[in-house]
């Protein structure tokens, strides 16, 4: 490159650069950096605004449901359960994963209403669900959120911020206005013919005789290394009731949680943990289609739930029911909702971990009771 | 094969080469998961790894920087420009060590296990806590574009020198030995 002859290296350098090839040399460093620096920006997204990113997505439910200081921004009305899973032993072939050798494993979580409102009444078509830690002995954890619905409304990110507009209530009907319910569903038939699925459902009478769905698949790898698709579920022990709110229960704007927590405190509450094993060709990646009927199902456990316990002094408030947190042995599937579901959480628990907490509207002196 | 007074000792050499890759890599994946619904399951999967790798490399970097002799500044170098290096040479170090345990803190503060790979994962080093966590969550924020700000003017410096003065600054830190040449 240079023929510097060295020594004193202040006597040999070579001479400074003059006219056009300084101001190449200039240039150079300026594409350099300036290259650097654009690159950047691009990867942070600066440069590309209209890219649905995990902070649009927190704000599309807090421009839906304006900002409730301190709650998750969905499944926002919730109270906190604890109890314990004890592994029959069935789905050590099904996966490595520790929590399904036999044995029990303590169990944190919460159960919540699909609304952005933390103080929205109860109702019993509003979509409920199950957030579950299960603590490890090896201190791994496994997380999940499941939902009492068969399938679900989306297959997609985008899907899922298209539909929180179209769902918003009318500030004047306080429903959902039509025109813009028809527009999402003919953008997106998936979630039409999902919304059918869940319509025909029978809806229970409350938190503890709902079954609760994984909905996105995962795979579980056992010890030889052995990837099976699956889906999970939460089926109660407890018998199934008809969906039917007396005007008394009606008057309780808080019904279903007060329903669970006298439920709770009565007796614990068991449900069956089921896995539904996949075939060759059943689609993991789109949480609308169901898998058919007759797939294979093992019970590998039973959750029991012994304790009711306000947001306002629970530790589980404070925590990501993020579904990709998953022991060694259970991996995501391909479904693209479950890597936006862990990016939104993120983004949703850092803005709430930063706010002034409210109090919940399930409060300490309800869940006492 | 070793001591070139006029070079880094190789270890330095290495070590500088592979964290400024590494970093490099993690600022990018950085902001890049936090702007990504699609990518962040695998992005963040490799980020929390490779920023307890950073944070062993950076302890070994501290003892090999503690234990060997640096080449001289060139000449070329004024005293408020070698004062410049020097205080922004502390500023990497400190960020190599602040950035991975900030990140390791937030985790336990955000009540998260800290999954490196398979079953493996670190202790929590502090108290689950929402306040804690949000902070610590803004302070790696903060401390990354900092760190991304110093690589730039570092950059920058270098080549200004090698380019424009031709001081041959760059090759104290060029993997090559550049002994020969200067012996001939």
């Amino acid at each position: 490159m240079n023929s510097t002859e060295p020594d004193q290296i202040s006597e040999k350098l070579p001479a400074s650069p003059q006219g056009v090839n300084l101001i190449l040399r200039y240039a150079a460093i300026g594409v350099v950096i300036t290259g650097i620096i654009i690159l950047f920006a691009y990867t942070a997204g600066w440069l590309t605004p209209r890219t649905l990113t995990p902070a649009r997505m927190v704000d599309r439910f807090e421009q839906v449901n304006e900002k409730h200081s301190g709650f998750r921004r969905n499944h926002t009305k919730g109270v906190c359960i604890s109890g314990w899973f004890d592994s029959n032993g069935q789905g050590v072939s099904l996966s490595k994963a520790i929590v399904f050798q036999p044995g029990r494993v303590p169990v944190i979580g919460r159960f919540a209403l699909a609304v952005g409102q933390p103080y929205a009444v109860d109702s019993g078509h509003t979509v409920r669900s199950m957030a579950l830690l299960f603590k490890l002995p090896n201190g791994e954890e496994w997380r999940t959120g499941m939902n009492n619905i068969p399938v679900f409304a989306v297959n997609s990110a985008q899907g899922f911020y298209d539909l929180l507009l179209a769902a918003k209530p009318d500030s004047a009907t306080g429903k959902p206005d039509p025109t813009k319910m028809n527009a999402f569903l003919l953008k997106h038939p998936e979630s039409a013919k999902a919304l059918q699925l869940i319509r025909n459902q029978p809806v229970s009478s409350g938190f503890a005789d709902s079954a609760y769905n994984s909905l996105d698949a995962f795979r579980f790898i056992n010890i030889t290394g052995m990837s099976v698709p699956v889906r999970w579920a939460m089926v109660p022990v407890q018998s199934f009731q008809p969906n039917i709110t007396s005007p008394a229960e009606m008057a309780d704007t808080n019904y279903l949680f007060d329903a669970l927590i006298a439920n709770i405190h009565s007796h614990p509450l068991k449900w069956h943990l089921m896995i539904t094993l996949g075939q060759p060709g059943d689609t993991t990646g789109d949480a609308t289609l169901p898998w058919p009927p007759d797939r294979e199902q093992v019970d590998v456990g039973t959750l029991t739930i012994n304790d009711v316990e306000s947001e306002d002094t629970s530790p589980a408030r404070d925590i990501n029911f993020d579904p990709l947190v998953l022991p060694n042995g259970i991996i995501g599937s391909d479904d693209p909702l479950l890597s936006a579901r862990s990016a939104a959480y993120s983004q949703s628990f850092t803005h709430r971990e930063g706010e002034q907490k409210t109090p919940s509207a399930v409060s300490p002196a309800e869940t006492g009771k | 094969m070793t001591n070139n007074p006029a070079q880094f000792a190789l270890l330095s050499r290495i070590l500088h080469w592979l964290m400024a890759a590494m970093l490099l890599a993690m600022l990018f994946i950085g902001v890049a998961m936090v702007a990504s619904l699609g990518n962040y399951r695998w992005l963040v999967a490799i980020h929390r790894p490779l920023g307890i790798l950073i944070l062993i490399l950076a302890a070994i970097r501290l003892v090999n920087r503690m234990f060997t002799t640096l080449p001289p500044f060139p000449p070329t170098m004024s005293q408020r420009e070698r004062f410049l290096a020097s205080a922004s040479e502390r500023l990497l170090y400190t960020l190599m060590f602040a950035l991975p345990l900030v990140g390791w803190g937030m985790l336990s503060a955000g009540h998260y296990p800290i999954v490196m790979f398979g079953p493996v994962h670190l202790p929590a080093i502090l108290p689950a806590n929402p306040t804690l966590y949000a902070v610590l969550r803004k302070t790696h924020t903060i401390l990354a574009y900092l760190l991304f700000f110093t690589f730039i003017a570092h950059l920058s410096a270098v080549l200004f020198h090698t380019l424009i003065i031709r001081d041959g600054l760059l090759n104290r830190m060029a993997l090559w030995s550049t002994r020969s040449r200067e012996k001939r």
